[in-house]
């Protein structure tokens, strides 16, 4: 069989974009697909619960990601429970307060890549007032110019003083609060 | 017509009825009292639990009852199901003679409706913590499975299906005290002595 210059032509063009692909950075958060979820059992009884607003930056080439930097702020008082009730007592002070601690911030520290698409994610956390170091193992997807990092990790809800006074007590509610993640991020427009 | 269907197995209770010989009981079983009067203390502990707990404000206690209420709602389904098969293999003794025929009628559709929401409202409350989005985990150590998804219309709905449920039930045990206590002091029959538990049967 012989190769027309047409076929060639195709083969070169996606050589280019797999090595744009390699390439990309990933600038732009895309903040309305990305979503941060939470769970944990009250009274050994599973439940789950989202954030509705987060803003953030990221700096994030799949390629260097010694490099990479990403800050995520959660709205706190976008929280949603599974009921008003709850989405309520989460606003008060024993809570998250959100009148004095309006927003949780994590700041990555080190992103170091595991194979696989998976990085090994650090950073700080910080809620209402406490900073503590978090480790997640995150998977990274992406597609032409989209990527997808989405992981999991767990906090303990006493570290940020998150349900003190009547709620301190993790018989009803427990420590844990499994985190989940899903950041959705844009490339950075090609400059030539 | 086959005349081996006549010997085939069929509740006992039933052969007893057809027998020109039999002994019709006249108290109910041990068993029969026992589930009885576990099950009216149980019911009435959780009803008022639930008529209590669901406009308190949000706290560790009130997460605390909400559990509680959900486990002795499902042990109460679990003594529910055995008293039905128990009710349906040991027959009843017979109402007095005495009792008129819209009586007899009245407390056949009164016991039959209690066993009815004895059934359904363990059941409307399971399916309300599906839908509401709160499993039932029983005693903390089991959980069941959700019949339904998390879902706001649905949980509103059978709330309020629950609260009905459990009304009409409350409506319907006055009655069936009031009519107790209606055959004991007036009627002077052993309708209400013969479900009595430590009164000697004759």
């Amino acid at each position: 069989m012989r190769m027309t210059s047409n076929t060639l032509s195709v083969f070169a063009g996606l050589m280019l974009m797999s090595l744009s692909a390699q390439a990309t950075e990933f600038t732009t958060l895309d903040a309305g697909q990305s979503s941060i979820g939470f769970a944990f059992k009250q009274m050994n009884v599973p439940a789950e619960g989202k954030f509705k607003q987060l803003t953030g930056s990221i700096d994030f080439d799949p390629d260097k990601p010694a490099q990479a930097k990403a800050e995520i702020n959660i709205a706190l008082a976008s929280v949603d429970a599974g009921s008003d009730e709850a989405n309520g007592a989460l606003a008060d002070t024993l809570w998250f307060d959100t009148k004095t601690y309006p927003t949780a911030r994590f700041v990555t520290t080190s992103l170091a890549p595991v194979g696989n698409h998976q990085f090994n994610v650090t950073g700080a956390m910080t809620i209402k007032g406490q900073t503590h170091r978090i480790e997640s193992i995150a998977t990274f997807h992406q597609e032409d110019r989209i990527g997808v990092l989405e992981g999991k990790f767990t906090l303990q809800r006493a570290d940020f003083a998150i349900g003190t006074g009547m709620w301190a007590d993790f018989g009803t509610v427990a420590n844990e609060v499994q985190i989940k993640f899903r950041l959705v991020v844009h490339a950075a427009t090609r400059q030539k | 017509m086959n005349i081996d269907m006549y010997s085939a197995p069929i509740a006992p209770h039933y052969l007893e009825w057809c027998s020109p010989m039999r002994q019709q009981p006249t108290s109910y079983t041990r068993t029969a009292i026992s589930l009885h009067w576990l099950i009216a203390v149980a019911l009435w502990a959780t009803f008022s639990l639930g008529l209590y707990m669901h406009d308190l404000p949000l706290s560790p206690e009130k997460l605390k009852l909400y559990s509680w209420h959900k486990w002795v709602g499902v042990t109460i389904f679990l003594w529910v199901v055995f008293r039905l098969i128990w009710r349906l293999t040991h027959h009843p003794p017979e109402l007095p003679i005495t009792m008129a025929p819209w009586a007899r009628k009245a407390a056949n559709l009164v016991h039959g409706t209690l066993y009815f929401l004895m059934v359904a409202i363990p059941i409307s409350g399971w399916l309300m913590s599906s839908a509401d989005g709160f499993q039932v985990v029983y005693f903390g150590v089991l959980p069941l499975p959700d019949l339904l998804s998390k879902n706001k219309e649905w949980g509103d709905a059978l709330t309020t299906l629950h609260k009905g449920l459990n009304l009409t039930l409350a409506i319907l045990v006055l009655g069936h005290v009031a009519a107790a206590l209606k055959h004991y002091f007036v009627d002077r029959d052993d309708i209400l002595s013969r479900m009595l538990p430590l009164v000697r049967k004759p």
